[in-house]
This record gives C-alpha cells, sequence and structure tokens, in this order.
C-alpha cells in the first residue's frame, strides 16, 4: 500500500477546491467567504506539507511517477507561501473592477495544484498533466479582467503560445520516450547516453517548451504583454509562482533523466542565461509602463536562476532555489508598492506617475527605494546575496565568462532601477495617491521589506535549509 | 579588551540614523535633528580617538580584531585595524561632524533625509577601513553608493541627475570584477580572510588576473587617468558636505585597497603592473593639472587637483618603498583635511554668492579678510608648502620615486609646480584683484560655524606639516611590515 501520507497535500487541495466550488454555485454573495475559506485551504495545505514531507529525505509513489524528496517539499511550500500572499493581497485590487467572484481563488487553488503536482513528478506523464492544470487555469487568469481588451487580448496571446511551447514540449517527451522507451525519469535517466545523436533533439524540445514557461530569452516574447495587460494582482501571481514550479521542474529535468547528457544540455543553459542577462537588462531601459519593466526584469531575473543551473553542481541548484526564494520576496513587496498607488479607484501604472514620490509618501518610497535597490543587487540588500550565491557556484565550475557577463549585465539593470528612483526622489511632486490601504497589503509590504533590508544579518539560515537539497 | 570598539564605532552612526528617521521634521526648527546627528558623529570621534591612544603601535599585526561567523563555512564578519587603517578611521570620524555642522548654510530642504544619508554613509566608510574579510569589504565598500546616489542626486546642483548616475554606475562597473576576483579568490585559497590571505598567499599563475580585476575597481574610485572623468561632475554638482565626504573620504577607499589587498595580496602582480601605474598616475598628475589650469568653475578646478593629488598617491604606493608609501598615507590623510577645506571654503562663498564661476569673484580679500586668509592656508597647503601637512606627504613620496625611477620622479616634481600654478592663480583671481562685482560688497565674512569648521580643519594641517610624527608613528611599523613581506616574497621566488 501506497503512503498517500505524502500526498496529503495535493489531495486535500484538491478536495477543498471541490468543495468551494460546490459551495460557489449554491451559495449567493459568496466570494467573501470563499475567498477566505481559500485562504484558509492554503494555510492548511502548507501546514500538512511541511508536517507530511519535510522531513522526507527521498520516496517515491505510484510506481515512482510522483517523488517527494526535500528539492520538492521546499519548492511546494514556497509555492504556497507565494500563492497566499498573492491572494491576500489581491482583494482590494478586484473589488475596484468589480471582478471579487469566486472564480478568482479557485482558479489560483487550482493551479496551484498543477504546480505542485509538476514539482513532484517524476514522469513524463504526470508532469505534463500538472503543466496542463496549471496552465489552463493561468490562462483564465490572465483574461479574468474580461471587461479589458487588454486583459482579453494578454489572456489569448498566453494561451496560444503557451499551446504552441507545450506543443514542443510533448514533441520532445514523444521523442525522449521513443528511445528511452520508458516515461519514467529514473528508467530514463538509465537509459539515455549520448551516443543517440537524434536524442538531442528531444532534449531541446523539451527545454524550448520549458524556457517558454520560465519566458527565458528568446522565448519571452509573449511576457511583457501578458504581464501588462494581466490584472495586477495575476501579474505579481504569473512573475512568482509558476517560475517557482517551472524552475523546479526544470532542476528535476536537468539532473535526473538528462544528468548523463550534461554536455548536450549544458552549452543551452548557458546560452539562455546569457541573453536573458542581457536582454532582461537593456530591453528593460526603454520601458514606461511599470508591469511591462517589471516583465523585463523578471526576464533578467530568470537569466540569473538559469545560471546557477547552468554549473550542473548542488551548489548552483541550491543556489538558484534561494535566487528564486530571494526574488519571491522582492517581487511581492514590489507589486504591493504597486498596488498601493491608487487614487480614487484607479491604479497607477506609468513609472511618472511616480514622480517626486518621496514627498508625498516618504514611508512607501523608501520601501521602494530598498527594493529597487536590492533588485539591482547593491548590497548590503538580499538581492545582492541572491547573485553573491549564483555567482559563487559558477566561479566554482570556473565559469568566468558568464559570471562576468552576468555582473556586467547587472550593471546595465542598475541603470533602469535607478530611473525609477530617480523619478521618485528627484523630480517635482504630483498629486497625492489614496493611503487607506487594507491591513493585509501594508503587511506584506512591511514584512517582505524588512526581509530585504535586514537579512544581511542571518544570511546563513536559507543557505542551511536549501543545503538540504542534494539532487546530484 | 572585549569589548566591540570597532563594530561599535561602524553601528553607531547607524543607530543615530535610526533615531533621526523616527524624530518628525518640522518646518523651520530642526535644531533637534542636528543636535542628535552631531553628537552621535562627535561620540563616534571620541571613541576613534580613544582607539588611536588604546592602539599599540609597536606591532604591525591587527588588533581590536572581532571575528563572528557570519555565513556559516564560508565568511566571518571580521573586523581589525593596524597602522594603515586606524588613520583612516580617524579621518572619517573627524570629517563627518563638519559635515554636519556645515548642512546649516548649504542643505535647505529635507534635512533630516540628508543627515540620515551622511551618517549611513559614514558607517560603511568606517566599515570599508576596518574589515578584514574581502566579502565584508566588498559589501561595504558597494554598500555607500546608495547614500552617496541620494546626496548627490536629491541635494545636488542642476546637473544632478546626470551626476548621479554617473557618479554610480562608473564605480558599480567598476567593482563588479572585483566581486568575480573576490570569489575567485575563495575558490583558489579557500578563504576570504584577509589576514589568513597574508600567510598562506596567492598562487603566482592567478595574481596577474586578479589584481586588474581589483584595479579596475580601484582605479575608477582613486580615480585614476582616464576613468576619473565621474569624478569632476559628481564634485560640482554635489552638494558641499557631498562634496567633502566624497574628496576627503571616499577617494581614499581606493588608495588604502590599493595597500591592503593590491599590495598585501598580490606582491608579484603589483611588481609587473608598476609601469602601468607608473604611467598612469604621472599622466594623472601632468594631464589633470593642466585641465585645472582651464576650469572656470572652482569645484571643478579643486575636484580635477584631487585627481592630481591622487595620482600622486598612486605613485607614491607602488614605488613599494618605505618612504613612498608612507608619503601616500600621509598624502591621503592631508589631501582628506585640505579637499575638506578647499570645498568648504568654495561652500562658503557659494552659499551667499550662489555662482561657482572664478570670474564671478575678484578682491574678496577687501571684504573678507578672515575668509581670505584661511583660503590662503588651505591653497598653500594643497599645493604643498613646506609647513603644511601636504609638503610632508609629496615631499616623501618624491623621495620614495627617486629612489625607485629617476625619471618617474623628475616628471612627477613638474608636477608639483603645476600644482602650484593653478592653486596660486586660483587664489589670485578669487581673493586678489579688483572688487568689480557690486554684489561682492555686501559679502559677509565667515559666522562662526563656518569660522569653526575651517580653523578645525587648519590645526591639523598645520601641526602635522610641522610635527608629522603621530602620523608616521602609527603607520611605521605596519608600513615595514608590508614592505618586509613584499620583498620576501619576492626575493622567495
Amino acid at each position: 500500500m501506497e503512503n498517500l501520507n505524502l500526498i496529503l497535500p495535493e489531495i486535500f487541495i484538491s478536495l477543498s477546491i471541490m468543495f468551494l466550488l460546490i459551495l460557489g454555485v449554491f451559495k449567493n454573495e459568496s466570494s467573501k467567504i470563499i475567498f477566505n475559506l481559500s485562504l484558509f485551504a492554503i494555510l492548511i495545505t502548507t501546514i500538512i506539507t511541511i508536517n507530511e514531507t519535510f522531513s522526507v529525505t527521498r520516496e517515491t509513489l505510484f510506481n515512482e511517477s510522483v517523488v517527494i524528496d526535500s528539492m520538492s517539499s521546499l519548492m511546494k511550500i514556497i509555492t504556497l507561501i507565494g500563492g497566499f500572499l498573492v491572494l491576500v493581497i489581491s482583494s482590494t485590487y478586484l473589488k475596484t473592477f468589480k471582478i471579487y467572484n469566486i472564480e478568482y481563488p479557485v482558479l489560483i487553488l487550482s493551479s496551484i495544484l498543477g504546480m505542485m503536482v509538476m514539482i513532484s513528478s517524476n514522469d513524463l506523464i504526470v508532469f505534463y498533466m500538472g503543466l496542463e492544470l496549471q496552465s489552463l487555469a493561468l490562462y483564465v487568469l490572465a483574461t479574468y479582467n474580461r471587461d479589458q481588451l487588454k486583459s482579453s487580448e494578454a489572456g489569448l496571446k498566453y494561451f496560444v503560445l503557451s499551446a504552441l511551447s507545450s506543443g514542443l514540449l510533448l514533441y520532445g517527451c514523444s521523442l525522449v520516450y521513443g528511445f528511452s522507451g520508458s516515461t519514467n525519469f529514473d528508467i530514463i535517466s538509465n537509459q539515455l547516453n549520448s551516443e543517440e545523436y537524434v536524442l538531442t533533439f528531444g532534449i531541446v524540445f523539451i527545454l524550448v517548451g520549458l524556457a517558454f514557461k520560465i519566458s527565458a530569452v528568446p522565448f519571452h516574447m509573449w511576457a511583457p504583454d501578458v504581464y501588462e495587460g494581466s490584472p495586477t494582482t495575476v501579474t505579481l501571481f504569473f512573475t512568482i509562482v509558476p517560475k517557482i514550479a517551472a524552475l523546479s521542474v526544470f532542476i528535476r529535468f536537468l539532473y535526473v533523466p538528462f544528468l548523463n547528457l550534461i554536455d548536450q544540455w549544458q552549452m543551452i543553459i548557458v546560452f539562455l542565461s546569457i541573453a536573458s542577462m542581457v536582454f532582461g537588462a537593456v530591453a528593460a531601459i526603454g520601458q514606461t509602463n511599470i508591469k511591462r519593466l517589471i516583465a523585463y526584469s523578471s526576464i533578467g531575473h530568470i537569466g540569473y536562476t538559469l545560471a546557477g543551473l547552468a554549473t550542473a553542481s548542488n551548489e548552483g541548484i541550491q543556489s538558484s532555489i534561494i535566487y528564486i526564494s530571494i526574488y519571491v520576496v522582492m517581487n511581492l513587496a514590489l507589486f504591493s508598492c504597486l498596488l498601493m498607488l491608487r487614487r480614487k479607484d484607479q491604479y497607477f501604472e506609468d513609472i511618472d506617475d511616480l514622480s517626486g514620490l518621496s514627498k508625498n509618501h516618504p514611508l512607501l518610497s523608501l520601501c521602494l527605494l530598498l527594493i529597487l535597490f536590492s533588485l539591482a543587487g547593491i548590497p548590503p540588500l538580499a538581492g545582492f546575496f541572491a547573485k553573491f550565491y549564483v555567482f559563487k557556484a559558477v566561479l566554482e565550475q570556473s565559469m568566468y565568462f558568464l559570471a562576468i557577463v552576468g555582473l556586467l549585465s547587472t550593471v546595465v539593470a542598475a541603470f533602469y532601477y535607478l530611473r525609477i528612483i530617480k523619478i521618485m526622489y528627484f523630480d517635482k511632486e504630483k498629486d497625492k495617491f489614496d493611503s487607506d490601504h487594507s491591513l493585509w497589503l501594508k503587511f506584506s509590504l512591511t514584512v517582505s521589506t524588512i526581509l530585504i533590508l535586514l537579512y544581511f544579518i542571518f544570511p546563513s539560515q536559507i543557505v542551511e535549509v536549501v543545503s538540504r537539497i542534494n539532487i546530484i | 579588551m572585549n569589548f566591540p570598539i570597532l563594530s561599535s564605532l561602524i553601528l553607531l552612526p547607524t543607530i543615530g540614523a535610526l533615531f533621526l528617521f523616527f524624530i518628525r521634521e518640522k518646518e523651520g526648527n530642526n535644531t533637534t535633528i542636528k543636535y542628535v546627528a552631531l553628537f552621535t558623529t562627535v561620540v563616534n570621534f571620541l571613541i576613534s580617538i580613544y582607539l588611536w591612544i588604546a592602539f599599540d603601535q609597536s606591532t604591525s599585526s591587527f588588533q581590536f580584531i572581532e571575528d563572528r561567523t557570519w555565513i556559516k563555512g564560508f565568511i566571518n564578519y571580521k573586523v581589525g585595524v593596524d597602522g594603515i587603517s586606524i588613520l583612516f578611521i580617524i579621518l572619517t570620524t573627524f570629517i563627518t561632524p563638519l559635515c554636519i555642522i556645515s548642512v546649516n548654510n548649504s542643505v535647505k530642504n529635507r534635512l533630516r533625509d540628508f543627515l540620515i544619508a551622511i551618517l549611513i554613509m559614514e558607517s560603511f566608510m568606517i566599515g570599508v577601513f576596518s574589515a578584514l574579510d574581502l566579502v565584508v569589504f566588498y559589501l561595504f565598500f558597494e554598500a555607500g553608493l546608495i547614500p552617496m546616489f541620494l546626496i548627490i542626486g536629491i541635494w545636488g546642483g542642476e546637473r544632478r541627475v546626470y551626476s548621479a548616475f554617473k557618479f554610480f554606475l562608473y564605480t558599480l562597473l567598476g567593482s563588479v570584477l572585483m566581486l568575480v576576483a573576490i570569489i575567485s579568490i575563495y575558490w583558489i585559497t579557500g578563504t576570504t580572510d584577509v589576514v589568513q590571505l597574508y600567510e598562506i598567499g596567492i598562487d603566482v599563475k592567478y595574481q596577474n588576473l586578479l589584481w586588474l580585476a581589483f584595479f579596475s575597481s580601484f582605479a575608477v574610485k582613486t580615480p585614476m587617468w582616464p576613468v576619473h572623468t565621474w569624478l569632476p561632475d559628481a564634485h560640482v554638482e554635489a552638494p558641499t558636505a557631498g562634496s567633502v565626504l566624497l574628496a576627503a573620504i571616499l577617494l581614499k577607499m581606493a588608495g588604502y585597497g590599493f595597500i591592503r589587498f593590491s599590495l598585501g595580496l598580490f606582491p608579484f602582480a603589483s611588481e609587473v603592473f608598476t609601469p602601468l601605474i607608473y604611467t598612469l598616475s604621472v599622466i594623472a598628475i601632468i594631464f589633470t593639472s593642466l585641465i585645472a589650469l582651464m576650469q572656470e568653475d572652482m569645484k571643478k578646478l579643486i575636484a580635477y587637483s584631487s585627481v592630481a593629488h591622487m595620482g600622486f598617491v598612486t605613485l607614491g604606493i607602488f614605488t613599494l618603498q618605505q618612504q613612498g608609501i608612507e608619503g601616500s598615507i600621509i598624502q591621503m590623510i592631508s589631501h582628506g583635511l585640505v579637499s575638506a577645506a578647499l570645498f568648504l571654503t568654495v561652500g562658503v562663498v557659494y552659499d551667499r554668492m550662489h555662482s561657482r564661476l572664478i570670474s564671478t569673484y575678484g578682491g574678496l580679500v577687501s571684504v573678507i579678510p578672515k575668509y581670505s586668509i584661511l583660503f590662503m592656508l588651505f591653497a598653500l597647503a594643497s599645493l604643498g608648502l613646506p609647513g603644511t601637512s601636504g609638503f610632508i606627504g609629496e615631499f616623501l613620496i618624491l623621495m620614495g620615486a627617486f629612489k625607485d625611477n629617476f625619471l618617474v620622479a623628475v616628471i612627477a616634481s613638474i608636477g608639483v609646480i603645476l600644482g602650484a600654478a593653478y592653486m596660486l592663480w586660483l587664489y589670485k583671481r578669487v581673493v586678489f584683484g579688483k572688487l568689480l562685482n557690486e554684489d561682492l560688497k555686501k559679502i559677509l565674512d565667515l559666522n562662526r560655524s563656518e569660522y569653526f569648521i575651517l580653523s578645525c580643519l587648519a590645526v591639523p594641517i598645520l601641526f602635522f606639516g610641522f610635527y608629522p610624527d603621530p602620523l608616521i608613528n602609527t603607520i611605521e611599523v605596519s608600513v615595514t611590515d608590508l614592505i618586509n613581506t613584499h620583498n620576501t616574497n619576492i626575493a622567495s621566488k
């Protein structure tokens, strides 16, 4: 008998989704209850995940098609916390646009479920199932503000391009299956060897599909449009939660089935990483819309995460996970600020709207200042340490070129972060924004800013947690 | 002694800044804010004086060491001072209170934020000079960019945005390669602890590249020709207190870095690249002195003179002679005092006339005599007149240079003459001559706080000019030890 306790989080969250859907159908005016219940469900799921799986080193279920190990449990916890915080700060925004409906939390829950399946997958079919579950939920979320043209456009774009990438991914999977005779990662890992040249095509297709999902250059084209068009809270969700899941799948693919083919994929990852870092930095310079700018900056950050993966070492994987965790915190803080730029039911998304913010809202702009410097990777803020760990891992493998290009592109990236700071601090002030924000929004901004600012006092903790992850 | 005196030096200004953060700023009444800031920095200065008294001058090893685990198994938070770094710490704690007094006249709006930035800056600067771990050093070195960027950008002059960006991006660009080098050192040797690195040394085959990476950072920060162009912009646009911090302390970080890291960690590479440093230094001395001659803006002139003076410093460091290095350190301290004083004197007339152009002035001696006398003292100290601290530094550097390379020393000596030329000419055009500008007739002489600040700077300039022993005694053992280690390292190969 399988030990079902290990997938209790997934079971619980799927039951919650069904229950909430039924509740939504039978009860009128239930959005508030469903919001609260789904927050509660995520909370419980997190607790279950910590209780049941956090101490597990490695267990497999269902003919080894699901794996529970230290990486999967950690990534699930980060995903759940990210999802929780996104949901909790969304409500004011959604109410403003009159889209405070029951579907929103349910969709977020189901995409989280999909991601949890992805993270735990040890089999091509399970992986693909999880991927599609989360993608379908995300398509709908992108169009969630359906009265707005931009939102519908974003959803459609996302759907078409994502479907294309899923197709590529499937094609890659079938090639791999053809060569190895199995869909199980461990078996594939034993069957594959670098003599089969056609196999490289399979790997490339899978990597392309995954690169699409995390919007690495040159498969990033959808990101700026989708980020700009989607409702801001959904954009926040896009920038953090699916990235965590996609990253852990990336890690799983590279280091379990394809481990023996390191020579084949290492170059590809290095290329994706360099291209994302450089392009993300350069393309963000000309942006005027903050959400577009964040899209490009997130492309850049994905580049740094991939740099850690390219090292093919445990150090590198750990550094990537640290990077993405710190990135989640920074993005959460950034979007909390963005959601505070509100004046009578109108949200502001242009960088110029920030003009002179520091005079009217000194605290908010101080937070934003710290967040931006942290994103730029200036010590002693958390963002610096994220980059530091990555480059430490990269240099351990003597990949000097990657490190130098990466660090030089941080200088370029620093320019556009500085530009926002310049507008906030050096320019003339405009009208005040509203200051009656929900408690949760203030809470998430304060906590994440404090984490960013004071991370340097206790830098070891996160390293210790992550150091349990040993894939190779 | 177990009391963490260096950490408290680093932390105290930040705590003061935190206090300021919770004081509400009132229109027109900012005395509380100023007194809190002043109190913090004066206490910090007194602690650093105590540090100097308690400091044991007879040993070259690091003292007041604090060593704590920071990132487990990787980096320790390690600070300590030796004869070289202690002087820079005192310079920092000495200049900062003067900056805070000087804001009376120059900073009109958002005084509280300005003082917070200055205090945090002080923390970072002391951190740079006391860090004994490469990563900790880098952390402080880079972190200083944030407050300085804001100081230039918020309270600067007309072209402040351009200057702030240029300052930030130039220095960041220089520093990222240093980060690569620091991490590489960790992987080559297994530690980033400077004291351990001194003992085990770094393999010769890596030294040249690592040296260049550190050089790229320090050269920008020094600044050396041809990457000095950010400095005049930053100086001109920064508010007076910002220029003072920049000239007096920030530039010294690089000189200190050259001595501590480039010489200390990479002895072979330092020998290899000495000609490069010589060439760049000599170009800096001659070329920027000539540029300084042509300036019409007083702050710009002083900024270029800083580049020239820092040229002497780098020249002195890489003579690898006792006199040269000692001269460089004294020159840095002296330049810290003198350039601070010069920027403050320019600040005084700028606050009254709102013009930095030399042509605005002329004949000041007949309206503001006190000012003119102090200005003369600082101008003479800047050109290195015997009896001022500027002389000791330049003289020792040139002595070291003559020992090592005759030609370079001769060319550098020409720089001294050029230095006298631009400084005296500046003084002549501003202070002497006919009083043509009608507005100047109403100009007021130094008020009490300005008089106090400038005298505070004049005293050590004259004192160390006549009696440099306290400085030389402090650094002597450390420098001798540095050179001996260097020579044994070179000889062993």
